[in-house]
Protein backbone atom coordinates (compact mmCIF):
# COMPACT_ATOMS: atom_id res chain seq x y z
CA UNK A 1 0.00 0.00 0.00
CA UNK A 2 1.32 3.42 -0.89
CA UNK A 3 1.72 5.55 2.21
CA UNK A 4 -0.55 8.54 2.32
CA UNK A 5 1.08 11.92 2.27
CA UNK A 6 -0.14 14.76 4.40
CA UNK A 7 -1.59 16.49 1.35
CA UNK A 8 -3.64 13.42 0.42
CA UNK A 9 -5.15 13.33 3.82
CA UNK A 10 -6.18 16.95 3.98
CA UNK A 11 -7.38 17.42 0.45
CA UNK A 12 -8.53 14.19 -1.07
CA UNK A 13 -9.95 12.21 1.80
CA UNK A 14 -13.42 12.54 3.26
CA UNK A 15 -13.44 13.99 6.74
CA UNK A 16 -14.31 10.81 8.64
CA UNK A 17 -11.88 8.65 6.74
CA UNK A 18 -10.00 6.13 8.88
CA UNK A 19 -7.13 4.34 7.22
CA UNK A 20 -7.32 0.55 7.04
CA UNK A 21 -4.38 0.25 9.34
CA UNK A 22 -6.08 2.19 12.10
CA UNK A 23 -9.61 0.91 11.65
CA UNK A 24 -11.21 -0.90 14.53
CA UNK A 25 -10.83 -4.66 14.23
CA UNK A 26 -14.27 -6.13 14.68
CA UNK A 27 -13.03 -9.59 15.58
CA UNK A 28 -10.69 -8.29 18.23
CA UNK A 29 -13.46 -6.18 19.65
CA UNK A 30 -15.82 -9.14 19.91
CA UNK A 31 -13.12 -11.30 21.48
CA UNK A 32 -12.46 -8.62 24.08
CA UNK A 33 -16.15 -8.45 24.97
CA UNK A 34 -16.39 -12.22 25.34
CA UNK A 35 -13.39 -12.30 27.66
CA UNK A 36 -14.85 -9.47 29.68
CA UNK A 37 -18.12 -11.37 30.00
CA UNK A 38 -16.38 -14.56 31.15
CA UNK A 39 -14.45 -12.64 33.78
CA UNK A 40 -17.67 -10.98 34.89
CA UNK A 41 -19.34 -14.39 35.24
CA UNK A 42 -16.47 -15.65 37.37
CA UNK A 43 -16.76 -12.61 39.62
CA UNK A 44 -20.54 -13.04 39.85
CA UNK A 45 -20.27 -16.55 41.24
CA UNK A 46 -19.24 -15.35 44.67
CA UNK A 47 -21.74 -12.51 44.77
CA UNK A 48 -24.57 -14.74 43.55
CA UNK A 49 -23.72 -17.45 46.06
CA UNK A 50 -23.74 -14.98 48.93
CA UNK A 51 -27.03 -13.50 47.79
CA UNK A 52 -28.52 -16.97 47.36
CA UNK A 53 -27.55 -18.03 50.86
CA UNK A 54 -28.89 -14.85 52.39
CA UNK A 55 -32.15 -15.21 50.46
CA UNK A 56 -32.69 -18.80 51.53
CA UNK A 57 -31.84 -17.97 55.14
CA UNK A 58 -34.31 -15.09 55.10
CA UNK A 59 -37.04 -17.10 53.35
CA UNK A 60 -36.79 -20.13 55.62
CA UNK A 61 -36.39 -18.02 58.74
CA UNK A 62 -39.54 -16.19 57.73
CA UNK A 63 -41.41 -19.51 57.95
CA UNK A 64 -39.94 -20.02 61.40
CA UNK A 65 -40.79 -16.55 62.63
CA UNK A 66 -44.42 -16.98 61.58
CA UNK A 67 -44.72 -19.60 64.28
CA UNK A 68 -42.28 -18.30 66.88
CA UNK A 69 -42.31 -14.61 67.68
CA UNK A 70 -39.04 -12.69 67.36
CA UNK A 71 -39.48 -11.61 70.97
CA UNK A 72 -39.60 -15.20 72.23
CA UNK A 73 -36.63 -16.06 70.00
CA UNK A 74 -34.53 -13.32 71.56
CA UNK A 75 -35.67 -13.49 75.19
CA UNK A 76 -36.59 -17.09 75.96
CA UNK A 77 -33.83 -18.65 78.04
CA UNK A 78 -34.35 -22.17 76.79
CA UNK A 79 -33.66 -23.80 73.46
CA UNK A 80 -35.58 -27.07 73.32
CA UNK A 81 -37.15 -27.18 69.85
CA UNK A 82 -37.10 -30.95 69.79
CA UNK A 83 -38.86 -31.49 73.10
CA UNK A 84 -42.59 -31.83 73.67
CA UNK A 85 -42.43 -28.58 75.65
CA UNK A 86 -40.70 -26.65 72.91
CA UNK A 87 -38.84 -23.42 73.64
CA UNK A 88 -37.14 -21.36 70.97
CA UNK A 89 -34.80 -18.99 72.78
CA UNK A 90 -31.55 -18.43 70.87
CA UNK A 91 -29.73 -17.13 73.98
CA UNK A 92 -28.38 -20.53 75.14
CA UNK A 93 -26.81 -21.17 71.74
CA UNK A 94 -25.58 -17.59 71.46
CA UNK A 95 -23.96 -17.77 74.88
CA UNK A 96 -22.19 -21.00 73.92
CA UNK A 97 -20.90 -19.39 70.74
CA UNK A 98 -19.79 -16.20 72.48
CA UNK A 99 -18.08 -17.92 75.40
CA UNK A 100 -16.17 -20.40 73.26
CA UNK A 101 -15.19 -17.61 70.83
CA UNK A 102 -14.04 -15.43 73.72
CA UNK A 103 -11.84 -18.23 75.08
CA UNK A 104 -10.43 -18.86 71.60
CA UNK A 105 -9.71 -15.18 70.99
CA UNK A 106 -8.07 -14.79 74.38
CA UNK A 107 -5.60 -17.37 73.12
CA UNK A 108 -5.35 -16.44 69.46
CA UNK A 109 -5.19 -12.63 69.58
CA UNK A 110 -2.36 -12.19 72.09
CA UNK A 111 -0.37 -15.16 70.82
CA UNK A 112 -1.01 -14.35 67.17
CA UNK A 113 0.04 -10.74 67.68
CA UNK A 114 3.17 -11.68 69.59
CA UNK A 115 4.13 -14.21 66.92
CA UNK A 116 3.55 -11.61 64.22
CA UNK A 117 5.71 -9.05 66.04
CA UNK A 118 8.44 -11.61 66.55
CA UNK A 119 8.44 -12.82 62.96
CA UNK A 120 8.22 -9.37 61.44
CA UNK A 121 10.51 -7.38 63.74
CA UNK A 122 12.84 -9.73 65.58
CA UNK A 123 13.27 -13.08 63.88
CA UNK A 124 16.30 -13.54 61.66
CA UNK A 125 15.54 -14.50 58.10
CA UNK A 126 16.36 -18.19 58.65
CA UNK A 127 13.98 -18.54 61.61
CA UNK A 128 11.18 -16.86 59.68
CA UNK A 129 11.65 -19.18 56.74
CA UNK A 130 11.21 -22.21 59.00
CA UNK A 131 8.52 -20.88 61.33
CA UNK A 132 6.11 -19.58 58.70
CA UNK A 133 5.40 -22.89 56.93
CA UNK A 134 4.88 -24.56 60.30
CA UNK A 135 2.39 -21.92 61.32
CA UNK A 136 0.56 -22.26 58.06
CA UNK A 137 0.47 -26.01 58.59
CA UNK A 138 -1.33 -25.35 61.86
CA UNK A 139 -4.09 -23.69 59.83
CA UNK A 140 -4.24 -26.61 57.44
CA UNK A 141 -5.05 -29.31 59.99
CA UNK A 142 -8.68 -30.44 59.61
CA UNK A 143 -10.80 -29.07 62.43
CA UNK A 144 -12.16 -32.50 63.29
CA UNK A 145 -8.62 -33.44 64.30
CA UNK A 146 -8.49 -30.42 66.56
CA UNK A 147 -11.85 -31.47 67.99
CA UNK A 148 -10.58 -34.88 69.03
CA UNK A 149 -7.34 -33.33 70.24
CA UNK A 150 -9.43 -31.14 72.53
CA UNK A 151 -11.64 -34.00 73.72
CA UNK A 152 -9.01 -36.70 74.16
CA UNK A 153 -5.94 -34.75 75.15
CA UNK A 154 -6.65 -31.22 76.36
CA UNK A 155 -9.75 -32.00 78.42
CA UNK A 156 -8.08 -34.78 80.46
CA UNK A 157 -5.12 -32.45 80.99
CA UNK A 158 -7.40 -29.67 82.18
CA UNK A 159 -9.27 -32.08 84.41
CA UNK A 160 -6.05 -32.64 86.34
CA UNK A 161 -5.78 -28.91 86.98
CA UNK A 162 -9.47 -28.19 87.44
CA UNK A 163 -11.06 -31.10 89.30
CA UNK A 164 -14.68 -31.75 88.43
CA UNK A 165 -14.37 -30.34 84.92
CA UNK A 166 -16.96 -32.10 82.75
CA UNK A 167 -15.78 -34.19 79.80
CA UNK A 168 -17.46 -31.76 77.44
CA UNK A 169 -16.69 -28.12 78.17
CA UNK A 170 -16.31 -24.81 76.41
CA UNK A 171 -12.88 -24.12 77.87
CA UNK A 172 -11.08 -27.02 76.26
CA UNK A 173 -12.81 -26.53 72.91
CA UNK A 174 -12.15 -22.78 73.06
CA UNK A 175 -8.46 -23.20 73.87
CA UNK A 176 -7.89 -25.58 71.00
CA UNK A 177 -9.93 -23.41 68.67
CA UNK A 178 -7.67 -20.53 69.72
CA UNK A 179 -4.62 -22.51 68.67
CA UNK A 180 -6.28 -23.25 65.36
CA UNK A 181 -6.92 -19.53 64.78
CA UNK A 182 -3.39 -18.36 65.67
CA UNK A 183 -2.03 -18.67 62.12
CA UNK A 184 -4.91 -16.63 60.69
CA UNK A 185 -4.20 -13.82 63.12
CA UNK A 186 -0.42 -14.01 62.95
CA UNK A 187 0.02 -14.29 59.21
CA UNK A 188 -2.29 -11.40 58.30
CA UNK A 189 -0.86 -9.26 61.12
CA UNK A 190 2.68 -10.04 60.05
CA UNK A 191 1.96 -9.07 56.46
CA UNK A 192 0.55 -5.78 57.71
CA UNK A 193 3.61 -5.12 59.85
CA UNK A 194 6.06 -5.96 57.12
CA UNK A 195 4.25 -3.53 54.85
CA UNK A 196 5.16 -0.68 57.23
CA UNK A 197 7.88 1.28 55.44
CA UNK A 198 11.44 0.94 56.71
CA UNK A 199 11.65 4.74 56.91
CA UNK A 200 9.24 4.69 59.82
CA UNK A 201 11.32 2.13 61.72
CA UNK A 202 14.50 4.06 61.01
CA UNK A 203 12.81 7.18 62.34
CA UNK A 204 12.11 5.38 65.57
CA UNK A 205 15.57 3.85 65.90
CA UNK A 206 17.11 7.22 65.16
CA UNK A 207 15.27 8.57 68.22
CA UNK A 208 17.09 6.05 70.38
CA UNK A 209 14.24 3.57 70.59
CA UNK A 210 14.93 -0.09 71.17
CA UNK A 211 13.66 -2.79 68.87
CA UNK A 212 10.82 -3.60 71.21
CA UNK A 213 9.79 0.04 71.53
CA UNK A 214 9.89 0.41 67.76
CA UNK A 215 7.78 -2.71 67.28
CA UNK A 216 5.14 -1.81 69.84
CA UNK A 217 4.99 1.97 69.60
CA UNK A 218 5.55 2.61 65.90
CA UNK A 219 5.16 -0.51 63.76
CA UNK A 220 2.07 -1.91 65.48
CA UNK A 221 0.07 1.34 65.41
CA UNK A 222 1.15 1.93 61.81
CA UNK A 223 -0.06 -1.53 60.84
CA UNK A 224 -3.19 -1.27 62.94
CA UNK A 225 -5.70 -1.38 60.12
CA UNK A 226 -4.20 -4.63 58.88
CA UNK A 227 -3.95 -6.04 62.37
CA UNK A 228 -7.60 -5.18 62.99
CA UNK A 229 -8.45 -7.05 59.79
CA UNK A 230 -6.55 -10.05 61.15
CA UNK A 231 -8.49 -9.92 64.43
CA UNK A 232 -11.80 -9.73 62.59
CA UNK A 233 -10.80 -12.69 60.48
CA UNK A 234 -9.99 -14.54 63.70
CA UNK A 235 -13.33 -13.60 65.25
CA UNK A 236 -15.21 -14.74 62.17
CA UNK A 237 -13.36 -18.05 62.24
CA UNK A 238 -14.13 -18.50 65.94
CA UNK A 239 -17.81 -17.68 65.64
CA UNK A 240 -18.26 -19.95 62.65
CA UNK A 241 -16.13 -22.86 63.84
CA UNK A 242 -18.16 -26.06 64.07
CA UNK A 243 -16.40 -29.36 64.42
CA UNK A 244 -14.15 -28.60 67.38
CA UNK A 245 -17.17 -27.45 69.36
CA UNK A 246 -19.48 -30.19 68.20
CA UNK A 247 -16.91 -32.75 69.31
CA UNK A 248 -15.47 -31.23 72.47
CA UNK A 249 -18.03 -28.82 73.92
CA UNK A 250 -21.08 -31.02 74.00
CA UNK A 251 -24.41 -30.69 72.26
CA UNK A 252 -26.56 -29.54 75.16
CA UNK A 253 -27.93 -26.01 74.80
CA UNK A 254 -27.03 -24.36 78.07
CA UNK A 255 -27.42 -20.70 78.89
CA UNK A 256 -24.16 -20.06 80.67
CA UNK A 257 -21.27 -17.63 80.66
CA UNK A 258 -19.02 -20.09 82.44
CA UNK A 259 -16.44 -21.71 80.13
CA UNK A 260 -16.11 -24.67 82.51
CA UNK A 261 -19.57 -25.92 81.58
CA UNK A 262 -20.62 -27.89 78.54
CA UNK A 263 -22.78 -25.99 76.06
CA UNK A 264 -23.89 -26.19 72.45
CA UNK A 265 -23.01 -23.41 70.05
CA UNK A 266 -25.13 -22.24 67.14
CA UNK A 267 -22.95 -24.16 64.72
CA UNK A 268 -22.95 -27.35 66.77
CA UNK A 269 -26.72 -27.22 66.94
CA UNK A 270 -27.03 -26.79 63.18
CA UNK A 271 -24.83 -29.83 62.58
CA UNK A 272 -26.84 -31.84 65.02
CA UNK A 273 -30.18 -31.05 63.39
CA UNK A 274 -28.97 -31.05 59.79
CA UNK A 275 -27.54 -34.54 60.23
CA UNK A 276 -30.53 -35.79 62.22
CA UNK A 277 -33.72 -37.24 60.83
CA UNK A 278 -36.09 -34.32 61.31
CA UNK A 279 -38.54 -34.01 58.42
CA UNK A 280 -38.14 -31.06 56.07
CA UNK A 281 -40.57 -28.26 56.75
CA UNK A 282 -41.17 -29.21 60.38
CA UNK A 283 -40.71 -26.39 62.86
CA UNK A 284 -37.75 -28.27 64.36
CA UNK A 285 -36.07 -28.27 60.98
CA UNK A 286 -36.85 -24.60 60.37
CA UNK A 287 -34.98 -23.69 63.57
CA UNK A 288 -31.65 -24.26 61.90
CA UNK A 289 -32.36 -21.48 59.43
CA UNK A 290 -33.19 -19.07 62.21
CA UNK A 291 -30.00 -20.14 63.98
CA UNK A 292 -28.05 -19.82 60.74
CA UNK A 293 -29.43 -16.33 60.16
CA UNK A 294 -28.36 -15.33 63.67
CA UNK A 295 -24.86 -16.61 62.95
CA UNK A 296 -24.72 -14.78 59.63
CA UNK A 297 -25.82 -11.55 61.29
CA UNK A 298 -23.22 -12.01 64.01
CA UNK A 299 -20.45 -12.47 61.46
CA UNK A 300 -21.77 -9.55 59.42
CA UNK A 301 -21.67 -7.39 62.53
CA UNK A 302 -18.00 -8.20 63.13
CA UNK A 303 -17.13 -7.68 59.49
CA UNK A 304 -18.76 -4.27 59.47
CA UNK A 305 -16.98 -3.43 62.69
CA UNK A 306 -13.70 -4.50 61.12
CA UNK A 307 -14.39 -2.44 58.05
CA UNK A 308 -15.06 0.65 60.16
CA UNK A 309 -11.91 0.07 62.21
CA UNK A 310 -9.83 -0.26 59.07
CA UNK A 311 -11.28 2.89 57.59
CA UNK A 312 -10.71 4.78 60.80
CA UNK A 313 -7.06 3.76 61.11
CA UNK A 314 -6.01 3.40 57.51
CA UNK A 315 -2.60 4.95 56.94
CA UNK A 316 -1.35 6.05 53.59
CA UNK A 317 2.38 6.13 53.18
CA UNK B 1 43.19 17.45 52.13
CA UNK B 2 41.71 18.74 55.35
CA UNK B 3 41.59 22.48 55.67
CA UNK B 4 41.96 23.67 59.20
CA UNK B 5 42.24 27.33 58.31
CA UNK B 6 39.76 29.67 59.93
CA UNK B 7 37.29 31.37 57.59
CA UNK B 8 39.01 34.25 55.86
CA UNK B 9 36.51 35.47 53.31
CA UNK B 10 34.25 37.68 55.34
CA UNK B 11 35.32 39.98 58.13
CA UNK B 12 32.58 38.68 60.38
CA UNK B 13 33.75 35.13 59.93
CA UNK B 14 37.32 36.10 60.58
CA UNK B 15 36.30 37.66 63.88
CA UNK B 16 34.91 34.34 65.08
CA UNK B 17 36.99 32.25 67.42
CA UNK B 18 38.73 29.24 65.90
CA UNK B 19 36.24 26.39 65.41
CA UNK B 20 36.15 23.59 67.95
CA UNK B 21 35.87 19.99 66.81
CA UNK B 22 32.66 18.26 67.87
CA UNK B 23 33.40 15.05 66.07
CA UNK B 24 35.91 13.70 63.64
CA UNK B 25 36.07 10.72 61.36
CA UNK B 26 39.47 9.09 61.23
CA UNK B 27 40.28 6.79 58.31
CA UNK B 28 36.64 5.79 58.17
CA UNK B 29 35.83 3.01 55.75
CA UNK B 30 32.48 1.32 55.44
CA UNK B 31 31.39 -1.87 53.75
CA UNK B 32 27.97 -3.08 52.65
CA UNK B 33 28.91 -6.76 52.60
CA UNK B 34 31.80 -6.90 50.16
CA UNK B 35 31.15 -3.51 48.65
CA UNK B 36 33.28 -0.73 50.04
CA UNK B 37 31.07 2.35 50.14
CA UNK B 38 33.43 4.65 52.05
CA UNK B 39 37.15 4.81 51.56
CA UNK B 40 39.36 6.07 54.32
CA UNK B 41 37.54 9.27 55.12
CA UNK B 42 39.11 11.66 57.60
CA UNK B 43 37.35 14.89 58.28
CA UNK B 44 36.42 17.11 61.23
CA UNK B 45 32.90 18.16 62.18
CA UNK B 46 33.06 21.55 63.88
CA UNK B 47 30.98 22.42 66.89
CA UNK B 48 27.93 24.63 66.29
CA UNK B 49 28.63 24.80 62.57
CA UNK B 50 26.81 23.43 59.58
CA UNK B 51 28.83 20.97 57.57
CA UNK B 52 27.42 20.06 54.16
CA UNK B 53 28.18 16.84 52.32
CA UNK B 54 27.84 17.15 48.57
CA UNK B 55 28.56 14.90 45.64
CA UNK B 56 26.80 12.95 42.91
CA UNK B 57 24.37 10.13 43.70
CA UNK B 58 26.05 7.04 45.05
CA UNK B 59 29.12 8.93 46.25
CA UNK B 60 28.59 7.71 49.81
CA UNK B 61 27.46 10.94 51.45
CA UNK B 62 24.34 9.40 53.02
CA UNK B 63 26.33 6.33 53.99
CA UNK B 64 28.83 8.59 55.72
CA UNK B 65 26.09 10.50 57.51
CA UNK B 66 24.43 7.32 58.73
CA UNK B 67 27.66 6.14 60.34
CA UNK B 68 27.33 8.93 62.91
CA UNK B 69 24.22 7.47 64.54
CA UNK B 70 25.15 3.88 63.74
CA UNK B 71 22.09 3.41 61.53
CA UNK B 72 24.02 0.80 59.59
CA UNK B 73 23.87 -1.44 62.67
CA UNK B 74 20.22 -2.13 61.84
CA UNK B 75 21.09 -4.25 58.83
CA UNK B 76 23.17 -7.40 58.78
CA UNK B 77 26.37 -7.59 56.76
CA UNK B 78 27.47 -3.98 57.30
CA UNK B 79 30.95 -3.25 58.61
CA UNK B 80 32.76 -0.15 59.79
CA UNK B 81 36.46 0.35 59.77
CA UNK B 82 38.24 3.30 61.34
CA UNK B 83 36.91 5.72 63.90
CA UNK B 84 34.42 8.46 64.51
CA UNK B 85 35.58 10.35 67.56
CA UNK B 86 33.00 12.32 69.52
CA UNK B 87 34.23 15.25 71.60
CA UNK B 88 34.50 16.18 74.39
CA UNK B 89 33.97 12.53 75.35
CA UNK B 90 36.95 11.56 73.25
CA UNK B 91 35.17 8.30 72.50
CA UNK B 92 35.05 6.32 69.29
CA UNK B 93 31.37 6.03 68.34
CA UNK B 94 32.06 2.96 66.27
CA UNK B 95 33.58 1.02 69.13
CA UNK B 96 31.47 -2.14 69.57
CA UNK B 97 31.38 -1.42 73.30
CA UNK B 98 29.50 1.81 72.58
CA UNK B 99 25.74 1.30 72.72
CA UNK B 100 24.18 2.55 69.47
CA UNK B 101 21.06 3.53 71.40
CA UNK B 102 23.14 5.84 73.60
CA UNK B 103 24.72 7.29 70.47
CA UNK B 104 21.32 7.95 68.91
CA UNK B 105 20.17 9.66 72.07
CA UNK B 106 22.85 12.28 71.55
CA UNK B 107 23.01 12.36 67.77
CA UNK B 108 19.59 12.79 66.20
CA UNK B 109 18.58 12.45 62.59
CA UNK B 110 16.10 13.94 60.13
CA UNK B 111 15.36 11.91 57.03
CA UNK B 112 14.91 12.64 53.36
CA UNK B 113 11.17 12.03 53.34
CA UNK B 114 9.17 13.27 56.31
CA UNK B 115 8.45 10.16 58.38
CA UNK B 116 6.12 11.16 61.20
CA UNK B 117 4.86 8.29 63.33
CA UNK B 118 1.18 7.29 63.22
CA UNK B 119 0.53 9.33 66.34
CA UNK B 120 -0.65 12.79 67.28
CA UNK B 121 1.57 15.82 66.71
CA UNK B 122 2.22 15.96 70.45
CA UNK B 123 3.13 12.28 70.74
CA UNK B 124 5.44 12.49 67.75
CA UNK B 125 7.49 15.17 69.45
CA UNK B 126 7.29 13.45 72.83
CA UNK B 127 8.42 10.12 71.36
CA UNK B 128 12.12 10.49 72.10
CA UNK B 129 11.38 11.50 75.68
CA UNK B 130 8.92 8.68 76.16
CA UNK B 131 11.36 6.02 74.96
CA UNK B 132 13.75 7.42 77.54
CA UNK B 133 11.09 6.74 80.17
CA UNK B 134 9.91 10.30 80.76
CA UNK B 135 6.34 10.23 82.10
CA UNK B 136 5.82 13.55 83.84
CA UNK B 137 3.21 15.48 81.95
CA UNK B 138 4.61 18.88 82.92
CA UNK B 139 8.08 18.04 81.61
CA UNK B 140 6.69 16.52 78.41
CA UNK B 141 4.45 19.55 77.82
CA UNK B 142 7.35 21.92 78.30
CA UNK B 143 9.77 19.98 76.10
CA UNK B 144 7.21 19.49 73.34
CA UNK B 145 6.45 23.19 73.22
CA UNK B 146 10.14 24.08 73.29
CA UNK B 147 10.91 21.66 70.46
CA UNK B 148 7.99 22.82 68.34
CA UNK B 149 9.06 26.43 68.84
CA UNK B 150 12.60 25.43 67.95
CA UNK B 151 11.33 23.94 64.71
CA UNK B 152 9.21 27.06 63.99
CA UNK B 153 6.05 24.98 64.04
CA UNK B 154 4.47 25.91 67.36
CA UNK B 155 2.26 28.72 66.11
CA UNK B 156 0.84 26.57 63.35
CA UNK B 157 -0.01 23.55 65.48
CA UNK B 158 -0.50 24.77 69.05
CA UNK B 159 -4.29 24.46 68.77
CA UNK B 160 -4.24 21.00 67.29
CA UNK B 161 -1.50 19.17 69.12
CA UNK B 162 -3.65 16.08 69.46
CA UNK B 163 -4.49 15.71 65.80
CA UNK B 164 -2.79 13.01 63.75
CA UNK B 165 0.54 14.14 62.35
CA UNK B 166 -0.44 12.90 58.88
CA UNK B 167 -2.86 15.82 58.58
CA UNK B 168 0.06 18.26 58.32
CA UNK B 169 1.47 19.40 55.00
CA UNK B 170 4.77 17.97 53.74
CA UNK B 171 6.81 20.95 54.93
CA UNK B 172 5.08 20.93 58.29
CA UNK B 173 5.69 17.20 58.63
CA UNK B 174 9.38 17.73 58.01
CA UNK B 175 9.51 20.48 60.63
CA UNK B 176 7.65 18.12 62.94
CA UNK B 177 10.40 15.56 62.36
CA UNK B 178 12.95 18.25 63.20
CA UNK B 179 11.00 19.08 66.37
CA UNK B 180 10.95 15.40 67.22
CA UNK B 181 14.72 15.26 66.83
CA UNK B 182 15.18 18.46 68.87
CA UNK B 183 13.00 17.38 71.79
CA UNK B 184 15.75 15.28 73.31
CA UNK B 185 18.38 18.04 73.16
CA UNK B 186 20.78 16.29 70.81
CA UNK B 187 24.33 17.55 70.39
CA UNK B 188 24.56 16.76 66.70
CA UNK B 189 21.70 16.80 64.23
CA UNK B 190 22.08 14.78 61.02
CA UNK B 191 20.06 15.83 58.00
CA UNK B 192 19.77 13.46 55.05
CA UNK B 193 18.57 15.61 52.16
CA UNK B 194 15.85 17.09 54.34
CA UNK B 195 14.29 19.26 51.65
CA UNK B 196 14.40 16.99 48.61
CA UNK B 197 10.71 16.11 49.00
CA UNK B 198 9.61 19.70 49.69
CA UNK B 199 8.52 22.68 47.60
CA UNK B 200 10.68 25.84 47.46
CA UNK B 201 8.75 27.69 50.16
CA UNK B 202 8.92 24.80 52.63
CA UNK B 203 12.60 24.42 51.69
CA UNK B 204 13.27 28.07 52.49
CA UNK B 205 11.69 27.69 55.92
CA UNK B 206 13.79 24.61 56.69
CA UNK B 207 16.95 26.42 55.58
CA UNK B 208 16.10 29.36 57.82
CA UNK B 209 15.61 26.88 60.61
CA UNK B 210 19.08 25.40 60.04
CA UNK B 211 20.60 28.82 60.47
CA UNK B 212 18.78 29.24 63.80
CA UNK B 213 19.59 25.72 65.01
CA UNK B 214 23.34 26.00 64.64
CA UNK B 215 23.35 28.48 67.50
CA UNK B 216 22.72 25.52 69.76
CA UNK B 217 23.97 22.41 68.05
CA UNK B 218 26.20 20.92 65.40
CA UNK B 219 24.67 20.12 62.04
CA UNK B 220 25.75 17.66 59.40
CA UNK B 221 23.67 17.84 56.24
CA UNK B 222 23.64 15.81 53.05
CA UNK B 223 22.30 17.72 50.10
CA UNK B 224 21.97 17.28 46.39
CA UNK B 225 21.36 20.92 45.94
CA UNK B 226 24.58 22.87 45.56
CA UNK B 227 22.92 26.23 46.13
CA UNK B 228 21.55 24.88 49.36
CA UNK B 229 24.98 23.78 50.51
CA UNK B 230 26.32 27.23 49.65
CA UNK B 231 23.46 28.97 51.47
CA UNK B 232 23.31 27.00 54.69
CA UNK B 233 26.72 25.55 55.44
CA UNK B 234 29.93 26.79 57.01
CA UNK B 235 31.99 23.87 55.81
CA UNK B 236 31.56 21.69 52.77
CA UNK B 237 32.87 18.27 51.93
CA UNK B 238 32.82 17.07 48.34
CA UNK B 239 32.69 13.30 47.99
CA UNK B 240 33.02 11.11 44.95
CA UNK B 241 32.81 7.31 44.71
CA UNK B 242 33.22 6.85 48.44
CA UNK B 243 36.19 9.15 48.74
CA UNK B 244 36.50 12.57 50.27
CA UNK B 245 37.82 14.75 47.46
CA UNK B 246 37.88 18.09 49.20
CA UNK B 247 36.87 19.55 52.53
CA UNK B 248 36.99 23.18 53.49
CA UNK B 249 35.24 26.39 54.37
CA UNK B 250 32.13 26.58 52.20
CA UNK B 251 32.99 29.95 50.68
CA UNK B 252 36.42 28.71 49.64
CA UNK B 253 35.05 25.49 48.20
CA UNK B 254 32.50 27.33 46.14
CA UNK B 255 34.63 30.25 45.03
CA UNK B 256 38.11 28.76 44.77
CA UNK B 257 38.13 24.98 45.05
CA UNK B 258 41.61 23.56 45.04
CA UNK B 259 40.62 20.38 43.32
CA UNK B 260 39.68 20.33 39.66
CA UNK B 261 37.09 17.61 40.22
CA UNK B 262 35.33 19.67 42.89
CA UNK B 263 35.30 22.64 40.60
CA UNK B 264 33.79 20.63 37.75
CA UNK B 265 31.05 19.36 40.01
CA UNK B 266 30.26 22.70 41.56
CA UNK B 267 30.16 24.53 38.27
CA UNK B 268 27.87 21.88 36.84
CA UNK B 269 30.26 20.50 34.27
CA UNK B 270 29.88 17.13 35.90
CA UNK B 271 27.32 15.32 38.00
Amino acid sequence: MIPLSHADWTDAMPKDFVSDKLARRRLRHVKERIIEFILFLAASVSVATTLGIVLILLKESFVFFRIVSLWDFLTDTQWTPLFADAHYGIMPLLSGTLVSSAVALLVAIPLGTIIAIYLSEFAPFSVREVAKPFLELLGGIPTIVYGYFALMFVTPLLQKIIPGLPGFNLLSAGLVMGIMIIPYVSSVSEDAMRAVPMALREGSYAMGATRFQTATRVVTPAAFSGIAAAYILGISRAVGETMILAVAAGMQPNLTWNPLEPAATITAYIVQVALGDLPHGSIGYQTIFAAGLTLALLTLFFNVLGHLLRKRYRQVY
Amino acid sequence: MVSTAAPEISAAAAAEPAPVKKAESKSLSFYYGDFQALKNISMPIYDKKVTALIGPSGCGKSTYLRCFNRMHDLYPGNRYDGQIMLYPDNTNLLNPAVDPIEVRMRISMVFQKPNPFPKSIYENVAYGLRVRGERKRAILDEKVEEALRGAALWDEVKDRLHELAFNLSGGQQQRLCIARALATDPEILLFDEPTSALDPIATASIEQLLADLKEKLTILIVTHNMQQAARVSDYTAYMYLGELIEFGVTDTIFIKPRNKQTEDYITGRFG
